[in-house]
């Protein structure tokens, strides 16, 4: 077998002065890095699997454990990087198409740190969050155009008929991850953790499993193109309903858990046989047209007697404003917009780290044409893609949206750290497997709190940067680029992101 | 309600804190021939080896009386029992009226009827003055050349193994063809010995003592069974022990080998009760009533009586025999009923390991599809849950490959008995 | 009284449990002195738990606290006790003389041998005096609780 060309990404360091050779980390690398030496009594290290997860430097009791990048350094250049060349080295020893999982990691402009959030000063004063209500609260949701009221016994009436709502105590949801792609533990969490908070998650392509029919109420079912669980059941059991078109670590292609990941437990769930693969092509193939989206929206309408939105998640893509557009005019209630730096369990390197555009550009184009159009309201307008924090929420409501999904800071919350192998199966962290030995790290009692916890957090930052601006509800905001002023941003990205320099 | 305790042993502590749990207003008399100290009989093997002292000797702490609020009357025997007028007499004329009486006697050593028993340097090894006695002689001016154990039992091992730790010279003689035959099997019983011997005592088996030849009155020489004679100055008879039901017997009480009690301990007579080496309760293990004098049924047994004097109902699910010695150094243990030997009999199934060079030998025995009998030599971790699975008599059929494995634990048995241990769910047995 | 709880569909094998219970019964309480110097010298300091693990079903066991504890009942000394203060069964080590009937009876098998120059019998106390067990307080997934049972 001729020679890889591949070299150890990380170097493991260990104290020997403060390791005590418990094997804690022998026993949790699902990478067999670390191994025990009998007739030595140590425990030494081989950094080749190594894929950075932090899982035994966590763990050690001692805090022996150091993980660092192999500062292998080749001569400098400034166009081959070096993992232009590893890229290379690997494709040529396997001739297949290089897998990665989570969003994108190259470095293209993260406009969410050139935007900048007002603040009151003398004028307009202050709000203390401490001692002043401060309302979240959010309705995803068509609105009607107009609102008409007869005169009743008590005082006005209403009587327009408003479309189905989901009622959000604050702006933020959990975005779409199957089961399947991670853990039912990682779901369960998910579930529980919406609850808590007063907000809703995503069932992503996977189906819902039995046993969280019990959240239904704070649940968004998916159906994406594999229609993987899709019955009427489903349907019914949860809130609202998201037609899944694209997500933004993979536009334009589909979907593909590999049989030896379907287990009894996710097979009964998407309803497909124990051990095949379960592939969601690029298209529904029963959606060719926009047509064929309103027709789609109206049957999963039909099916639940009209009594929850259905909205329809996209990627974002070049011209992704006449497509969010004819979405509306579709009859979606919301659309959901997934940006490049949306995450994924698996997908080709090339199509994650090169397709789709960032979602704020996105978000700017998308809000603006549907105003232009007069049909803003028609729709919610969900925005994904990389939400690292409180900030880039209230950025993001600031410039036009709804409400943002996040997925990428959830898994972070239960413990993810980001070494992108999640296709491997072998997520140390207990999140993005099924293997029953892993699975069990993540005890969804601790993966809910924390994940209660990070929205608690961001509630609170929200409330206090709003009442920093003065304002006392999400709504004077929600669209309010008159908030946010661009700092290192050229004429062009200031337009296309319809706000200000700072200073003008 | 005044309650009154014969003896003052195991039986009697474990149905005082029993009786105080529920009621701290009975009054509580106990009467007892011996000192007021409240020793641990099995721990007298281990005082006359030298591992612990007169102090350590003792079972509960000197105020434990005086802390229960118990009255005792010590060095006075009871001699007499009147059922009808519900009172005891004592040696010394006392006597005393009962709402509910407790016989905890104990048992008698058995000592073979003949010439020289008497004698001075021949001890029984049931009591304190006993271990005293041995002591004292093992320790004077000139020290024991030969002594000899009649017994190959629990019994005799233990006061074998105690006189090897210090240093005297023994030969250990058992009537039976093999030591140990009464709960450990062939193999169990052939290690044993192997180490005994190993270790410098003489094992003679099929033989006993059939004469003491004494010089002034003191041991010198016994004349074996099978005619051999040879020099003794220290002959101990730890041939076992029958229950002390002489005075229940007299009494009117039912007493087949032991007073017969039902799963409250109670006797005949529905005021009197007993408990301990001196009853003769349901065993779970061999479905039936007898004797088993050993500690932990004293104690529990004890407590039941003590608990249902006062109005508790605790039944007894039954005793299992159960036994643990050491010899030079090796452990070994044998519970419930594993002794039989293997002819293909229906309803019994022998799983074994033995690794010789190891000194490890397990043997568990099953009958219709239950663990009934365990013995393990040299390795006795976890020996608990076998008797666990005994007493709660859940089917092993599935499990039997695994009970015997090296890392054998609460996850080699089925599901849901291991949940039951862990958590305390209730299961269906 | 407060119990141990074991969760054993959240024990993720990592066996810290037996880390920690080590390092609270060793004299330093500093767990790379524990390790480093004081389990060497021959002290016999182990974990008072057992690690018990079959494929992917693991859970650490350590002394059921039972109601009616076969040990005490067994107990030829007077070791085994409760304590008063916290209701535990507490084995009194400068009373026992590893006669091992404690190991015989106990259903849970969770008395060991302990490794010292003196027989004696070795479980869990509950880390005596301590508010909640070195094994609960340093699970890093939950498994072990520590709750009114």
């Amino acid at each position: 077998m001729a020679l890889s060309y591949y070299t150890p990404e990380f170097i493991v360091e260990r104290d020997e002065s403060r390791c005590i050779q418990c094997q804690v980390c022998v026993r949790q690398c699902a990478n067999d890095v670390h191994y025990y030496v009998d007739d030595e009594d140590t425990v030494q290290a081989d950094g080749r699997h190594c894929v950075g997860c932090h899982r035994c430097v966590t763990l050690c009791p001692t805090h022996a454990l150091n993980i660092r990048q192999n500062t292998l350094e080749f001569r400098p250049h400034a166009n081959w990087t070096s993992s232009a060349l590893r890229n290379i080295f690997k494709q040529a020893e396997t001739g297949g198409m290089l897998l990665t999982g989570m969003g994108c990691d190259q470095p293209y402009r993260i406009y969410w740190d050139h935007m900048v959030l007002n603040a009151s000063q003398v004028t307009n004063p202050s709000i203390d969050p401490l001692r002043e209500p401060m309302e979240l609260k959010t309705f995803i949701g068509a609105k009607p155009d107009r609102l008409e009221f007869v005169e009743g016994e008590d005082g006005p009436e209403l009587v327009t008929e408003i479309a189905p709502q989901l009622e959000l105590d604050l702006p933020i949801m959990f975005s779409a991850m199957s089961y399947g792609s991670i853990s039912y533990n990682a779901c369960e969490s998910l579930a529980r953790a919406a609850t808590a908070a007063g907000t809703f998650y995503n069932t992503g392509e996977g189906g819902l499993h039995p046993n969280l029919y019990q959240y239904g109420a704070n649940t968004i079912a998916q159906v994406a193109s594999g229609r993987f669980g899709v019955h009427l059941d489903y349907l019914n059991a949860a809130a609202a309903l998201e037609i899944k078109v694209g997500q933004g670590a993979k536009p334009g292609i589909g979907g593909h858990l590999p049989g030896e990941k379907v287990t009894l437990d996710i097979s009964q769930t998407r309803m497909i046989p124990e051990g095949s693969d379960a592939i969601s092509p690029a298209p529904h193939h029963d959606i060719y047209s926009i047509e064929d989206l309103r027709q789609l929206i109206y049957a999963l309408k039909e099916a639940t007697r009209y009594t929850k939105p259905v909205g329809v998640k996209v990627a974002a893509v070049n011209n992704i404003a006449p497509i969010a557009s004819g979405i509306v005019r579709a009859g979606a209630d919301f659309v959901a917009i997934d940006g490049i730096r949306g995450g994924t369990g698996a997908a080709p390197t090339t199509i994650r780290n090169n397709v789709g555009i960032p979602i704020e550009l996105a978000l700017a184009a998308v809000d603006q044409r549907l105003r232009d159009e007069g049909i803003r309201q028609h729709a919610s307008l969900i925005v994904a893609g990389s939400v690292r924090s409180s900030s880039d929420a209230l950025k993001a409501v600031c410039m036009g949206a709804d409400a943002v999904y996040v997925a990428t800071s959830a898994l972070v919350a239960m413990g993810c750290h980001l070494c992108q192998h999640c296709y491997t199966g072998k997520c140390n962290w207990g999140i993005a497997t099924q293997d029953p030995y892993l699975t069990k790290r993540l005890n969804p009692n601790i993966g809910a709190r924390r994940l209660a916890n990070l929205l608690r957090a961001w509630s609170l930052e929200i409330k206090e940067m709003m009442g920093g601006m003065g304002v006392n509800s999400i709504e004077s905001v929600r669209g309010n680029r008159d908030h946010l002023r661009g700092v290192g941003l050229n004429q062009v990205e200031l337009e296309a992101l319809g706000i200000r320099a700072a200073g003008r | 309600m005044k309650i009154i305790i014969i003896g003052n042993s195991a039986t009697a502590v474990g149905a005082v804190e029993s009786i105080r749990l529920y009621d701290q207003s009975a009054e509580i008399l106990v009467i007892t021939k011996e000192s007021s100290l409240i020793y641990s009989r099995p721990m007298l093997s281990h005082y006359l080896a030298g591992q612990i002292d007169q102090t350590r000797v003792a079972y509960r702490d000197p105020d434990f009386y005086c802390r229960f609020d118990v009255q005792v009357i010590t060095d006075d025997a009871v001699t007499e029992i009147d059922l009808a007028a519900r009172t005891v007499t004592a040696e010394s004329g006392m006597t005393q009226s009962y709402d509910k009486l407790l016989i905890s006697t104990g048992g008698v050593p058995i000592v073979p009827p003949m010439p020289g028993v008497d004698a001075e340097g021949v001890y029984t090894f049931t009591e304190l003055s006993d271990a005293d006695g041995i002591l004292d002689r093992v320790q004077r001016e000139k020290p024991v050349q030969n002594a000899v154990v009649v017994g190959g039992g629990m019994i005799g091992i233990k006061a074998v193994d105690a006189l090897q730790q210090r240093g005297v010279s023994v030969t250990m003689l058992e009537l039976a063809p093999r030591i140990l035959s009464a709960a450990f099997d062939q193999t169990a019983s052939d290690m044993v010995s192997d180490i005994l011997r190993r270790s410098g005592v003489t094992v003679l088996t099929n033989d006993t003592v059939a004469k003491i030849h004494t010089v002034d009155g003191a041991i010198g020489e016994v004349t074996l069974r099978s005619g051999e004679t040879i020099p003794c100055d220290l002959l101990v008879f730890g041939i076992g022990v029958r229950p002390n039901s002489v005075l229940a017997k007299s009494a009117g009480l039912e007493v087949n080998r032991g007073v017969v009690v039902d799963s409250f301990m109670r006797s005949s007579d529905p005021y009197v009760y007993a408990a301990g080496d001196v009853a003769e309760a349901y065993d779970l293990v061999v479905d039936m009533n007898r004797t088993v004098a050993i500690w932990p049924n004293a104690y529990r047994q004890g407590a039941i009586a003590g608990a249902h004097m006062v109005g508790v109902e605790r039944p007894d699910e039954g005793g299992i025999a159960m036994n643990t010695i050491e010899a030079d150094g090796v452990a070994a243990m044998a519970i419930g009923d594993a002794n039989m030997e293997d002819s293909g009999q229906a309803d019994l199934q022998f799983l074994s390991e033995l690794d010789e060079r190891a000194h490890r030998y397990r043997r568990l025995v099953i009958r219709d599809g239950r663990l009934v009998g365990a013995i393990l030599v040299g390795d006795v971790n976890r020996a608990g849950i076998y008797t666990g699975l005994i007493r709660s008599k859940v089917p092993v059929n599935d499990c039997c490959k695994t009970l015997l494995s090296p890392h054998f634990g609460l996850l080699s048995l089925p599901e849901h008995y291991r949940k039951h241990v862990v958590t305390g769910e209730g299961i269906e047995i | 009284m407060k119990r141990i709880v074991i969760h054993e569909e959240y024990c993720i094998g990592c066996r810290l449990c037996e880390v920690h219970c080590l390092v609270q019964h060793s004299e330093s309480r500093d767990i790379i002195k524990a390790y480093k110097v004081e389990r060497q010298s021959g002290g016999g300091l182990m974990p008072r738990l057992l690690f018990e693990e079959s494929g992917p079903i693991s859970f650490a066991l350590q002394c059921r606290q039972c109601e009616e504890p076969s040990c005490l009942e067994a107990c030829i000394s007077g070791a085994m006790h409760r304590d008063p203060k916290t209701g535990a069964i507490i084995c009194d080590e400068s009373r026992c003389v590893g006669c091992w009937m404690c190991i015989m009876v106990c259903p849970a098998g969770a008395i060991q041998q302990s490794q010292t120059l003196h027989k004696i019998a070795s479980k869990c106390d509950l880390c005596y005096g301590a508010e909640m067990p070195a094994c609960v307080a340093n699970c890093p997934n939950e498994a072990l609780t520590y709750e009114e049972v």
